[in-house]
């Protein structure tokens, strides 16, 4: 029983960095109906971001507080933000009438560019590095559990950015308007909205919470690389597709599950080589008999 | 208000308006009558900016907006209501028409343009907190009518507003586009295939064929014109 609970804490721990990349997928997805591959690249970024913030913040307020952790991570989702903004304005905005396909493979150029720029050795290198404490590292015992403390803000900070992103999507202007193009931009635009800032707008929180699933995930697993968000960045994008790509609560929900399901068949025996495996079979089987995904609709419009 | 000259608009090699000009004169009601295909959805989709002519000019309160991106058409007072009304279906009604007013910050204001909409159509304010998706065709029309209203706009375009919807609220619906009219002194450009009501409640009238103007004339004119008859009136 501890162990399932042990697992089920590690799982979730997982699946929220999942999730959190997963919604930054789904957003897009939202808006412009393709999938960003390269989004799995600013997931590193903001890694890599979190990791040389670390040495001047830590000259601002003192290393391993909860304090400066946060800090660390506001700054790289925002520098994530203006990376994302960037990357759609640079990469994807030129190409905005031209076939879905073209876009498509534009994504997985722009994601091939920035893994192989990264590696280079006079940008981080291809070494993995170990990634700072920046939160005092404590364990806590509950009976036999054992929760660290990285873990406890891992999900905390899920959680809250979730709330966040609810009340963003659903209860101000810009969230309404980025619903709205998500259904149709030429009626957005007909109600006066800037179509392409919705864009951005959208690109930019995506890439924020992409980031933040970075640093966490550093926290986590203490070593990061420029790869490292190829693995995790397709595992989110499976999220988002097991929960109904264009969902929020989808892209949420299937994150958890997939982190859940991950870790419970690498903790089991005889099948923990096969996790991934399993992941990828879990996903082919909903969408076999879910099309849509979890939460997915099938789009039916009233004539 | 709205002067067009000579636009022409194409579809790769398609030639979808060949060079149109038309007039809309402040407080008018103009409609725009012709077939299915025969570019009268094209001529107000180049007006609110939805796509790109080729050449010509648009003038609006004398100022050119040819070609300017759409959210900058409907700054300056023009509303478009979208052919299949286009209605956010996965946004409740209430933030629909919140929607409308998207480039408006004067919250009072946009109460009051609220209350107007609701007492023009009752049945909006009834289902305020309902998705937008699960209104009838009827309810939809009303709704995206409502929702241009919103911006407060001097001038209204209208695609279609009698498609695909039960006979009975075509009636209330062009009653209401004479009402808004009247009582908001909003120019109107009325595009219809349902070319007797259309005529019926305006005071010009183009009809457009292959993507040209072939007559234009007062409406009530245009009502007896053989032509026209023969064509969209049924005999």
């Amino acid at each position: 029983m501890t162990d399932l609970l042990q697992q089920l804490i590690n799982g979730l721990a997982l699946g929220s960095i999942y999730a959190l990349i997963a919604l930054g997928y789904t957003m897009v997805y939202g808006v412009l109906r393709f999938i960003n591959f390269a989004h799995g690249d600013v997931f590193m970024l903001g890694a890599f971001a979190g990791y040389y913030l670390a040495e001047p913040v830590a000259k601002v307020i003192p290393p391993q507080t909860y304090l400066g952790g946060i800090v660390v991570l506001l700054l790289a989702m925002l520098i994530c933000a203006l990376l994302g903004v960037v990357i759609e304005f640079l990469a994807y905005r030129p190409l905005r009438k031209r076939p879905k396909l073209t876009v498509l493979i534009t994504a997985i150029g722009v994601s091939l560019f920035i893994e192989y720029t990264c590696q280079h050795e006079k940008v981080f290198g291809a070494s993995p590095r170990k990634f700072p404490d920046l939160i005092p590292n404590t364990t806590w015992e509950l009976g036999g559990l054992v929760v660290g403390s990285a873990q406890v803000i891992v999900l905390v900070t899920t959680i809250l950015l979730m709330i966040a992103l609810t009340l963003i999507v659903q209860r101000t202007k810009i969230g309404t308007a980025m619903r709205a193009v998500a259904f149709n931009p030429q009626a957005a635009a007909l109600m006066g909205v800037n179509v392409n800032h919705v864009i951005s707008f959208t690109f930019g929180l995506g890439s924020a919470l992409a980031a933040a699933g970075g640093i966490l995930f550093a926290m986590n697993y203490a070593s990061i690389d420029p790869l490292m968000g190829v693995q995790t960045g397709l595992k989110a994008f499976v999220a988002a597709v097991l929960g109904g790509i264009g969902n929020l609560p989808g892209a949420a929900l299937g994150g958890l599950l997939l982190g859940v399901v991950e870790t419970f068949a690498g903790g089991m025996k005889g099948i923990s080589n096969y996790r991934d495996a399993i992941a990828f079979g879990i996903l082919i089987l909903i969408l076999m008999f879910k099309p849509s995904g979890l939460l997915g609709k099938q789009q039916t419009e009233k004539v | 208000m709205l002067e067009i000259k000579d636009l022409k608009v194409s579809y790769g090699a398609i030639n979808a308006l060949r060079g149109i000009s038309l007039t809309v004169n402040k407080g008018e009601i103009v409609t725009l009558i012709g077939a299915n295909g025969a570019g009268k959805s094209t001529t107000l989709r180049a007006i609110s900016g939805l796509i790109k002519a080729e050449s010509g000019s648009v003038t609006y309160e004398g100022k050119s907006i040819f070609n300017q991106p759409a959210h900058k058409i409907v700054s300056q007072g023009l509303s478009q209501v979208p052919e299949g009304r286009m209605v956010f279906a996965n946004l409740t009604v209430l933030e629909n028409l919140k929607m409308g007013a998207y480039l408006r910050n004067d919250k009072a204001a946009i109460a009051q343009e609220m209350d107007y909409v609701f007492n023009i159509f009752p049945r909006l304010k009834e289902r305020v907190k309902q998705q937008a998706g699960t209104l009838s065709g009827g309810e939809q029309q009303m709704l995206a009518i409502g929702r241009a209203l919103m911006s407060k706009p001097r001038f209204l375009m209208l695609d279609e507003p009698s498609l695909g919807i039960a006979p009975l609220l075509v009636k209330t619906i062009f009653e209401k586009i004479v009402e808004i009219n009247r009582q908001q002194g909003i120019t109107i450009l009325l595009v219809e295939q349902n070319a007797n009501r259309a005529l019926e409640i305006s005071q010009r009238g183009y009809v457009l064929e292959s993507g040209a103007i072939i007559l234009q004339d007062d409406s009530a004119k245009l009502r007896v014109n053989d032509q026209v008859r023969k064509a969209y009136l049924g005999g």
